[in-house]
């Protein structure tokens, strides 16, 4: 068999495993390779939600696809070109992910009797009972050959069968046609201060892997994936959804003059973002780790009444616990970004998969008439201008504000070229300070005729003492119980949630603008959805705002014969959109499995209609 | 500075209590306290924010005239906590109820007492559901009859001292609701404790829970059944003030001073600086018929506080980090340039 060098446009990895085995790592170190190498990529880490469940079943198994073109990626990926299974769990609970020409790496060592018995085979070929064994089939002693490959290392056999993962990934770079480099200077960097003993063994499994992959007959072709020729010159780095909400703060932070305050619990898939902002003191951000949920809206509450810029961040049950304080966020008319990373519900649900579930709540999870903005973000890297833009419309709106992600992009990672500060625009909150006649007295709910955003006091000013809180006041700030007050504090707080339709971008409708067929979608499912509507050759209306709606959205919807709302729940942005604009027909295509959507069935839905 | 009244600190409206409620006379008490603290520690009166949860005394903040916060039921200490951490530079007082506080509150309560944050938390402890009208409470005695118990509660209550001590914290002071001056004593010492200040005081409720702390407040018997602790003084109480506080091995005993071979040099001498909590639980723990109940301020320690560390982190790494703005953090770690 000759070996040939192949160049493909694009090409799908699936790295799957123990959960114990390393193939997050494995998986984001090949996506920053290619990176590095000028790939354009995207990432979805698939894993489960114990830390390490038993040892080689299929609920323990851990997956790391990365998608990697050389033109733009829009998604991870429907259905890989390699599959990297560890066990025989992994290849079980991933076979179904192959293409028909796919290759499929597995550890034979790990396809002992005892492995096979834990993944629930009942033959003893795992590929035929599985229906793939019509693929390229790559069968190696894995933990054979790093242990021979570190032998001499000096080290323990625990820390030997650590590196296997290492040994995959230079298999894979080899089939890939990846320098080593960029790995070689990653392991410095991450192991030169604490484990410098570690650097070199685990170079050294790497290139024997790599070499390995070279000379054994089993891999038929190796492929290549050319950097992106068309990309827009500038400074690059790698960015996951998580990490870039957190940079979107900082950066409002910066532009509005005022400290951030985050005030968080722990909770999947959120808590990066407070971890992401807990490294970033030098930058003056504080962040306390509450007790509960609850403390965690209500430091954040105090926060913004003290004049920062006050955030907390949360998953699907901790906005549950948030939602009586959101409720005084509203009535107090304080800034406050709430972001919801969203996962699988309802309850507890599927901690670590993505959904979009939890629109409903963000609109209507609170007591009385509670409208508060809604805004999603797109990508992982457009996490970072929707949280500035959340910030944006908290401090300037006074107003608490729902950013939503979704398990999908606060994992995920893209390439993201790094914007300059100097391009966004300064944040101006409505501060009463100055404002004031000589002797007119701080009445703190009336408000600009304009936008119905009532001014900003902070306490240490002096003359400007006021009170708020939960009960309804009138404009001067005065306890009242006047029904008549009541009824217009109720449509004033609406109205002033409204009118921000009048500083927000116009819906662009994006595709064939000329087909008949408008695809609607809203959050993480974008690039899934681009891809298939430019497959498909029909239109696509994105929203990433959904509360208030961009205002142009009827007009918009009206050039349609067709409206198709794509998302992964079971119709709440579609029911949303009858509710508003009822004089248009949606149809729906949805999906609740706690995976992103595959660009093939949405080609098919959009085919069907 | 100009110097401030107790007129200062009146806001325009009318305090809606029930006539006799305890709660007017702490307010008096917090009025007239605060001009001294301000004089003490040249304090403007924006520096003060009021911040409160649900329940009758929750309204307090509407009487101030300062910043004020009248936020959700059992939440004021973690809105205090995110004025105070947020800015360090503003006083922040709390009131609330022992509902709010120790039972729907109760975790932020122990945590912010945890944290040593440097706020001062006023518990109105009227043993009832006020403003609910007459639903028994976390500090309800066991068997209490109420709407919600009109057989008799089946549990214990919460001795709110033993919690705060139980939660190491650094200040602890306890008072009646007639006490004006002993109050106006305990909340100016608050104020200048660095950390979180308990003050726990036992109101009165004349409509839901009438003579809810009677057996010590009643005037005829007040002196004999609480003692008001002073550091440096003999723990000494009653009407004649013959008795005191002795300790016996390992247990507090109260002894008449003359009997039974006891001197006055046997009496303890109190002490609220001291670090070591053991004596100072039990004074918190004191109970009818058989001891006193303390009164005044129990414990007040210095330690570290929240607010200052998570300023003083904030300052170390700003001064020490190379990254200054967010174009430095953007930039920062592993990038690659497209040409």
């Amino acid at each position: 068999m000759q070996n040939k060098v192949i160049d493909v446009e694009d090409v799908v990895i699936r790295f799957a495993g123990d959960s114990g085995d390393g193939m997050q790592l494995t998986g984001s170190l090949f996506a920053d390779m290619s990176a590095v190498y000028g790939n354009s990529l995207s990432t979805f880490p698939d894993f489960p939600a114990e830390i390490r469940a038993p040892q080689g079943t299929v609920s323990g198994v851990s997956g790391f696809q990365v998608h990697i073109g050389s033109t733009k990626v829009n998604t991870p990926g429907d259905y890989c070109d390699l599959l990297v299974a560890m066990n025989p769990a992994a290849l079980k609970s991933n076979a179904k992910w192959c293409k028909r020409e796919a290759m499929i790496l597995v550890d034979e060592d790990a396809f002992d009797e005892v492995g096979m018995q834990k993944a629930g085979f009942k033959t003893d070929n795992p590929f035929e009972e599985l229906g793939v064994e019509d693929r390229t089939l790559i069968v190696s002693p894995i933990t054979t050959l790093t242990r021979e490959s570190l032998k001499d290392s000096g080290m323990d056999n625990k820390a030997i069968l650590k590196c296997k993962n290492m040994f995959t990934l230079g298999m894979a770079c080899y089939i890939y046609s990846r320098p080593l480099e960029y790995i070689y200077a990653y392991l410095e960097k991450k192991f030169s201060k604490k484990h410098p003993e570690v650097i070199e063994p685990n170079k050294k499994v790497l290139n024997d892997g790599y070499n390995y992959a070279a000379n054994i007959q089993a891999v038929p072709n190796t492929y290549k994936v050319e950097p992106v020729k068309d990309a827009v010159p500038g400074l690059y780095r790698n960015i996951s959804g998580n990490q870039a909400v957190a940079w979107g703060l900082l950066a409002a932070s910066e532009k509005s003059g005022l400290p951030l305050f985050c005030g968080s619990y722990p909770i999947t898939p959120a808590t990066a973002i407070l971890e992401e902002l807990a490294l970033h003191k030098s930058l003056g951000c504080k962040t306390l780790q509450a007790e509960d949920e609850i403390a965690g809206i209500c430091t954040a509450i105090g926060a913004s009444y003290a004049g920062n810029l006050a955030v907390t961040t949360t998953s699907g049950p901790g906005l549950s616990l948030k939602s009586e304080a959101l409720g005084l966020a509203v009535m107090t008319e304080l800034p406050l970004v709430v972001v919801d990373v969203q996962r699988g519900g309802p309850s507890t649900g599927l901690p670590t998969k993505t959904e979009q579930t939890d629109l409903n709540q963000a609109l209507y999870g609170r007591n009385g008439e509670c409208p508060i903005p809604v805004i999603a973000a797109h990508s992982p890297a457009h996490c970072f201008d929707a949280a500035f833009q959340a910030s944006k419309i908290a401090l300037e709106h006074m107003t608490p504000v729902l950013l939503l992600s979704e398990g999908f992009l606060g994992n995920g990672s893209e390439p993201w070229r790094i914007p300059s500060m100097a391009d966004y625009p300064e944040i101006k909150p409505p501060f009463v300070s100055g404002m004031l006649k000589e002797g007119e007295k701080f009445h703190p709910f009336e408000r600009d005729p304009e936008t119905l955003v009532r001014r900003w006091a902070i306490p240490g000013q002096k003359g400007l003492e006021h009170r708020v809180g939960g009960l309804e006041k009138n404009h001067e700030g005065v306890l009242s119980n006047d029904p008549a007050n009541h009824e217009t504090m109720v449509r004033e707080r609406a109205g002033k949630v409204a009118r921000i339709a009048d500083s927000i971008p116009a819906l662009e409708v994006q595709g064939n603008t000329g087909s008949d067929i408008l695809v609607v979608s809203w959050g993480g499912t974008y690039g899934h959805v681009l891809s298939a509507v430019r497959e498909a050759g029909v239109a696509l209306a994105h929203f990433d705002y959904i509360n208030p709606l961009p205002s142009n959205t009827a007009q918009v919807f009206s050039s349609y014969r067709k409206i198709l709302v794509c998302e992964l729940n079971s119709g709440q942005f579609a029911a949303y959109l009858r509710g508003i604009l009822p004089q248009f027909e949606y149809r729906q295509y949805n999906k609740v499995q706690g995976q992103p959507f595959l660009v093939g069935e949405l080609v098919d839905a959009i085919k069907s209609l | 500075m100009a110097v401030l009244t107790a007129k200062d600190f009146k806001s325009d409206q009318m305090a809606r209590w029930c006539p006799g409620c305890g709660d007017h006379a702490v307010l008096a008490a917090l009025q007239r306290a605060l001009p001294k603290v301000s004089q003490a520690l040249g304090y403007e009166k924006e520096r003060y924010v009021v911040v409160s949860g649900i329940g009758c005394s929750s309204r307090l903040p509407y009487y101030m005239d300062t910043y004020g916060f009248h936020s959700i039921h059992g939440r004021a200490t973690a809105v205090s906590t995110g004025i105070k951490v947020a800015n360090p530079t503003l006083t922040v007082w709390q009131a609330c109820g022992d509902g709010d506080a120790l039972a729907i509150g109760g975790n932020h309560f122990i945590h912010a007492i945890r944290r040593n944050i440097d706020i001062n938390i006023i518990l109105f402890n009227n043993r009832i559901y006020g403003l609910t009208k007459g639903q028994y409470s976390p500090t309800s005695k066991f068997g209490a009859i109420t709407k919600t118990s009109p057989y008799g509660t089946v549990e214990h209550p919460f001795n709110p001292g033993s919690l705060v001590l139980g939660a190491k914290g650094t200040f602890f002071a306890r008072s009646l609701d007639v006490e004006l001056a002993l109050n106006e004593e305990i909340m100016t010492r608050a104020a200048l404790h660095d950390g979180c200040s308990v003050m726990e005081m036992l109101v009165n409720c004349v409509i839901f829970n009438d003579g809810a702390h009677k057996d010590i407040s009643d005037p005829a018997t007040r002196a004999d059944r609480t003692i008001v602790l002073r550091d440096g003084e003999k723990m000494l109480f009653g009407a004649d003030r013959d008795k005191g506080l002795v300790y016996d091995g390992r247990r507090l005993k109260v002894v008449t001073v003359g009997k039974d071979g006891y001197t006055l040099d046997d009496v303890l001498v109190h002490n609220s600086k001291t670090d070591d909590i053991g004596l100072q639980t039990a004074l918190a723990d004191m109970k009818g018929p058989d001891y006193p109940v303390a009164l005044g301020v129990i414990r007040d320690v210095a330690d570290v506080t929240y607010d200052d560390g998570v300023r003083d982190q904030v300052k170390d790494i700003m001064s020490k980090s190379k990254i200054h703005c967010v174009d430095d953090l953007l930039r920062s770690g592993s990038t690659w340039e497209v040409k």
